[in-house]
């Protein structure tokens, strides 16, 4: 099995999110793994509104094209400029580096804990 | 799922960490590390690939070069021996059942090498066609294993492999010779491939597979050489403006919708001269003199977003005229490439077209095939 950092919370769409305030959202390794190497990332503006469980980007890789799902609800403080220009972080570093979006979070959706998250991946 | 089969490297690709998907009804490695990084190891060094899920089938006898000169769309009595050629096995209606190399080992000794997918339908095909000829239809798919060496880095590596290198250094492409690896195997290499670089494909033994595999990466290390997956080999392919069986092929295709035309031969003859009524020629000539109803074209974003088979080419009105058959960010040119059937009307270079990216039109621009060449020495 798996394991996945115990410190952040995951989201069945396999999307972790951090506890901090903004909260910042990435993609598990698990998914980066399963896409491929990451080429292309969309995400929203600074200033969107987004709700948890809502497509809010693409994530394109060399052989497939994935959607971004929010884990949480509210507004976008910052998109993480680097990945954009360099994705390729998203599968070197995922919660690191490879973070994409920082929210103002008003409510999350439903979030596994990091074994949930892993026997969920199975 | 219990029928997937095997390769004679699956143990090897396991062990090398290898992300294993089915294709063609084997499982293959579709990638061991990072697509992007084996793409460009073939690109600047060299990739090794496993490809024993392609069929061999070999035809032999007196009346072999007759046979498939009735069941093929090319001349293969036009083949020198120790040459290959890219040819089709297409129905009676034209359409294009698999696209094949064929390589003539011997006067009456053909070897047929056919997509994974199609292998059955080639040796059904093959074997009823070759009926009132004096040839032979075996199938060895299972007994062979077959691995490339690609790249420019290629020659030296797989000179290092066998007890001739000057032989094999003096291979034209499209040209196979036997020679025996230094471990004292026989196999065959040939100079194929299906990336857009030099390269050799070595047919070898199956049950040599794994030493060959090893002696290939100790070789080719120093040079840069890494394993290379099912999805580097779709991205070289594409780049190189080569078809797909399933994609820009498939059997409600003809070999002109696909620009392939010219592996069409009306001009064979038998031995006599007459002209030869190979199967799907009546069809074929009827569709060489139509005009065409939909035209293969090179596509380039301008854009980032990259289409993926099976979208809607449109134009800027929004009206649909046509259908994305492949497509991928292109590791070599850094932007999204595709190929597309489209209408004749607006398959010229140079018409700006759009295609329907999950309900956005992104904008691509109609290119020369293929994407990608490489500089030649």
């Amino acid at each position: 099995m798996a394991t996945f950092p115990a410190q952040l919370k995951y989201s069945r769409e396999h999307e972790w999110v951090d506890g901090s305030s903004p909260a910042a959202i990435g993609i598990t390794a698990l998914a980066a793994d399963a896409l491929g190497d990451v080429v292309y990332l969309e995400l929203p503006e600074v200033g969107a509104v987004i709700e948890a469980g809502a497509v809010v980007g693409e994530i394109e890789s060399t052989k497939s094209v994935s959607e971004l799902y929010s884990p949480v609800s509210g507004t976008v403080v910052e998109v993480n400029q680097a990945a954009i220009d360099d994705p390729a972080v998203v599968n070197s570093d995922p919660y690191g580096a490879g973070w994409l979006l920082k929210v103002d979070v008003v409510s999350t959706g439903e979030l596994l804990d990091a074994d949930e998250y892993a026997r969920h991946a199975e | 799922m219990s029928n997937i089969k095997s390769t004679p490297l699956e143990a090897e690709h396991r062990a090398a960490g290898a992300t294993l998907t089915e294709f063609g009804g084997w499982n293959m490695p579709l990638r061991y590390t990072s697509d992007l990084a084996e793409h460009r190891a073939v690109r600047e060094a060299a990739g090794l690939f496993d490809l024993s899920h392609m069929g061999e089938i070999h035809l032999e006898g007196t009346g072999a070069a007759a046979a498939l000169d009735h069941a093929l769309v090319g001349s293969a009595s036009g083949i020198a021996v120790g040459r290959a050629r890219y040819s089709m096995l297409c129905a009676a209606d034209g359409t294009v059942l698999d696209d094949l190399i064929v390589y003539r080992l011997a006067d009456h000794h053909f070897l047929v090498v056919a997509n994974a997918g199609n292998t059955a339908v080639v040796l059904r095909e093959l074997a009823e066609r070759v009926r009132n000829h004096a040839a032979l239809v075996t199938d060895r798919t299972a007994t062979t294993a077959l691995v490339a060496i690609q790249g420019p880095r290629a020659e030296q590596i797989t000179a290092a492999l066998v007890t001739e290198p000057d032989t094999l250094r003096a291979l034209r492409y499209y040209a196979a010779a036997p020679l025996m690896l230094t471990t004292g195997v026989g196999v065959l290499v040939a100079r194929t491939g299906y990336t857009g670089e030099d390269g050799f494909e070595v047919f070898v033994p199956a049950e040599h597979a794994r030493t060959l595999w090893h002696s290939a990466l100790a070789a080719g290390e120093p040079h840069g050489l890494v394993r290379a997956g099912l999805a580097a080999r779709d991205s070289l392919r594409l780049e190189a403006g080569m078809p797909l069986y399933g994609h820009e092929l498939d059997a409600t295709t003809t070999p002109f919708d696909a620009g392939l035309g010219r592996v069409v031969r009306f001009d064979k003859t038998d031995e006599r001269g007459a002209p030869i009524d190979f199967v799907g020629r009546a069809a074929l000539a009827a569709r060489r003199d139509a005009a065409p109803e939909r035209v293969l074209v090179g596509l380039r974003a301008q854009g980032r977003r990259s289409a993926r088979a099976g979208y809607d080419v449109v134009t800027d009105g929004g009206a649909r005229v046509g259908t994305v058959t492949s497509a991928a960010p292109s590791p070599t040119l850094g932007c999204p490439i595709a190929l597309a059937y489209v209408l004749p009307d607006v398959a010229a270079e140079g018409t700006a077209l759009a295609v329907d990216v999950r309900g956005r039109a992104e904008p691509f621009t109609v290119v020369p095939l293929p994407f990608y060449r490489r500089a030649t020495a």
